[in-house]
């Protein structure tokens, strides 16, 4: 497979994963204000702007961070590179250069995604935001269905799996890591039913709910964080999505140019998850984990460019 | 009723044979279109623009920066080609094509039709599509023109002329393939009923045609399209003939000359390269012998081609066949290789390099039609009578400046076709592109892109002012015995 072909596969795939996981966080909190009956001028809007890691960006441009600012920066800023709206477009634009690749479907579910993008940004009221999100969502699962439903399991596929298992992994952790140090810094509301909504919250954001409720049957941080990090069963915890990255890796094995460090980074970073747990972490301190996590995340993804897309 | 009150209004039309008579094989399709309301039409119109929307293969308005994006404007009424014409058409671009590829060859080694005298060889050295750097050159199989697109305008008589031969980059054929997968949604109960032949077999075709020229020994070639990249308008198209194909899609970028064979870089290192389809222009496509700034080239893959390490469609130099002045000739070049008479008629063309001609020419410019010999696209053009007294005298000084780039032809009278617009369905002058391919034979696909001047009177069909297209159905009818037949596997 051409190189630069591999590299926008790669990227279509995670700029749509970014997309969906933005417009899944912006729902889920606006749910969550409902449940705690907060108004909307509430500080907490601002960790969707540091679960994206855009915070400067946003600091720089915008005075307040209330529902209608941090919004529009996530959705529809055209000045931030990780709006749904910049994801997406970006996502068409590689989408438009392996038009020979990805089956005619698929192609056809970002375009038209891309124009509901247009519409929507040309209207102002935040309730037809909530619908966007829904259908930003929706046109996520049917892009995946797909993708695995319809396209052979040769290297285009594997790239485009690659990237949406980093790009998720990497979202899983960031959401984990804002939530628990930005959220939740009061003792005293550990394990309160205050504390059991915005996990739950958390959870849903993810699809996880109903999932670690069949595992966990009761809501506290320490299993949430087991069951994001850790679970083997739940195809968005981080450990799951890096287990099917590296498959994916594995089997790109003949694609790739000899000693590649893509698959020995990989490597690396799964084995440290499998030796970890959730109770030592967070005794260790989980914002340092998660920090250190992401650095070797970034460690893969240059590897992987410089096995397969640099020429 | 929307056909009831329909007026060809004295011009021959595609679907008419005179007001309220169809041709014979259009009826069931006049009867169709007939029973639907005015609503109903513009809703179907609607539904088609949806589907070719959401299929993405759309441009941008130009300067508009909330990225407004357009598709070609497309016309849900079919133009028509009857069994019988479609037989005659096939001839004359068979024997057409044949004719330019040994015209090409010759021109480029032996020169025999100059020495013979039959053109002169001025006409020749002192055209912008002769290429230098082509001389010698013996492509694989003896193929110049392995894809083109005949343009062919219907008269008043109701005969085609061939207007062009397009023998460099035809594009367009994404159209005629799209817009049948459209209308097919749109009007499904007719393409029994009227037994128009399928086109969707292109990509095989093509295919096969490329693969014919692979270099020897490579039996399972590695085929490639090569574009100038996304965004250049026909990008769709170079994206769409490699998923037809199958094959990659690839860059200038994306490929290098090492050790005088073409290699693309993969992921797993570097890959040779067989066989090109490339979607670049003669003078862009090897900075190392044409335009030296090219970016979108590969340098040295002229040197790769000279050695047969890799097969290049079309093969550079054939523009040389393009020329407006050279067409005037094609009559003569099918005598001249052939010794056959021509079966499509050239348009009366007159050659401004020519003392007589040029004389003529500037006599009558309100009359005739006068373009440049070395633009398309609708540029560089005069139609006589719809032009003013200062576009005239324009044309006039440019004329006398650079004989050698224009000529001019009398003004057809374009046949017209029933058209959707605003109040109802009315005539608009229409043109038609057949593509063919040349591997193991010549084979012409059985459709093709109609082209039509949506503005009302408008002669000019091209997109960039204000042309849309229409599907084009070649029936498959009884008027002429053995029509499957000529149809090449």
């Amino acid at each position: 497979m051409l190189s630069r072909v591999a590299n926008s596969i790669y990227w279509m795939s995670r700029y749509l994963e970014r997309a969906d996981n933005v417009a899944r966080f912006a729902d889920v909190n606006f749910h969550l204000m409902l449940d705690l009956s907060l108004d909307r001028d509430s500080t907490q809007w601002y960790p969707l702007v540091a679960t994206s890691g855009d915070d400067e960006d946003f600091n720089k441009r915008y005075k307040t961070a209330d529902e209608q600012s941090v919004l529009k920066f996530l959705t529809f800023d055209e000045k931030n590179p990780n709006s749904i709206l910049q994801c997406i477009f970006r996502a068409r634009e590689n989408a438009r250069t392996v038009r020979e690749i990805i089956p005619v479907e698929m192609w056809e579910k970002i375009n038209e995604l891309y124009h509901l993008t247009q519409s929507h940004s040309r209207k102002r009221s935040l309730a037809d935001l909530y619908d966007y999100y829904m259908q930003v969502r929706q046109a996520g699962h049917l892009f995946t269905g797909l993708m695995y439903n319809t396209m052979s399991r040769s290297a285009g596929w594997q790239f485009a799996h690659v990237g949406q298992m980093l790009e998720r992994a990497d979202k899983t952790a960031r959401l984990l890591d804002v939530k628990y140090f930005i959220l939740l810094p009061r003792g005293e509301q550990i394990d309160s039913a205050f504390d059991a909504v915005q996990w739950g919250a958390v959870l849903k954001s993810v699809n996880a709910l109903e999932m670690y409720r069949q595992q966990y049957h009761s809501i506290n941080y320490r299993d949430v964080t087991d069951f994001l990090l850790f679970s083997q069963a739940f195809p968005r915890s981080v450990l799951h999505c890096l287990d099917s990255a590296a498959g994916a890796l594995k089997s790109l094995a003949p694609e790739c140019k000899p000693a590649s460090p893509a698959r020995t980074e990989m490597d690396t970073l799964t084995q440290t998850l499998h030796r970890s747990d959730a109770a030592h972490i967070i005794a260790d301190g989980l914002h340092e984990f998660i920090d250190g996590f992401q650095y070797n995340l970034n460690l893969v993804d240059e590897a992987i460019f410089r096995s397969f897309f640099e020429t | 009723m929307t056909l009831e009150s329909y007026q060809t209004n004295g011009f021959f039309d595609e679907l008419f044979k005179a007001d309220g008579v169809p041709h014979s094989g259009a009826r069931p399709l006049v009867e169709q279109i007939d029973s639907l309301s005015r609503k109903e039409l513009q809703r179907r119109q609607k539904a088609a623009e949806d589907i070719l929307y959401q299929s993405g293969n759309t441009f941008n308005v130009y300067g508009d920066k909330k990225g407004t994006e357009k598709i070609l404007p497309f016309d849900i009424i079919p133009r028509m080609v009857s069994a019988r014409d479609w037989d005659k058409l096939e001839r004359g671009i068979r024997q057409r094509i044949h004719a330019l590829n040994l015209f090409i060859q010759d021109i480029y080694n032996d020169q025999k039709i100059l020495k013979d005298g039959v053109i002169p060889a001025e006409m020749i050295f002192s055209s912008a599509c002769y290429l230098k750097p082509c001389e010698g050159l013996k492509p694989p199989k003896g193929v110049w023109t392995h894809i083109s697109g005949t343009d062919f305008v219907r008269d008043s008589d109701g005969e085609f002329y061939v207007l062009e031969d397009n023998l460099r980059c035809p594009s367009g054929i994404s159209y005629v393939l799209e817009n049948r997968a459209v209308l097919k949604r749109i009007l499904p109960s007719m393409f029994q009923t009227m037994k128009v032949r399928p086109v969707s077999d292109y990509g095989d075709h093509l295919y096969r045609t490329l693969k014919h020229i692979a270099p020897d020994g490579k039996d399972d070639p590695n085929i490639i399209v090569l574009t100038p990249g996304i965004y250049n308008s026909a990008y769709f198209e170079h994206a769409y003939l490699a998923q037809q194909m199958g094959v990659p899609l690839a860059q200038g970028s994306d490929l290098v000359v090492e050790d005088d064979k073409v290699w693309m870089r993969t992921t797993a290192g570097l890959k040779q390269v067989d066989v090109i389809y490339r979607r670049i222009d003669d003078e862009f496509i090897d900075p190392e012998i044409f335009r030296k700034e090219s970016v979108l080239g590969i340098p040295g893959i002229m040197r790769c081609y000279r050695k047969g390490t890799v097969a290049l469609a079309n093969a550079p130099g054939t523009g040389i066949a393009d020329d407006k002045a050279i067409y005037a000739y094609v009559p003569r070049i099918i005598k001249y290789y052939l010794g056959e008479a021509p079966i499509s008629n050239n348009v009366k063309t007159f050659i401004c390099e020519e003392d007589a001609d040029r004389a003529y020419v500037l006599e009558n410019l309100d009359k005739l039609v006068v373009k440049a010999v070395n633009l398309s696209g609708g540029y560089g053009m005069l139609i006589g009578p719809k032009s003013t007294k200062a576009e005239q005298k324009q044309f006039a000084a440019l004329i006398k400046a650079k004989p050698r780039e224009y000529i001019a032809q009398p003004t057809l009278s374009l046949s017209r076709c029933p058209t959707l617009v605003g109040s109802g369905i009315e005539g608009r002058h229409v043109d038609f592109r057949p593509y063919s391919l040349y591997g193991e034979e010549i084979f012409t696909l059985p459709g093709g892109l109609t082209r039509v001047a949506l503005k009302k009177g408008s002669l000019v069909v091209n997109s960039s002012q204000g042309g849309g297209s229409k599907d084009t159905w070649v029936l498959g009818g009884s008027d002429v015995t053995g029509a499957e037949e000529t149809t090449h596997a």
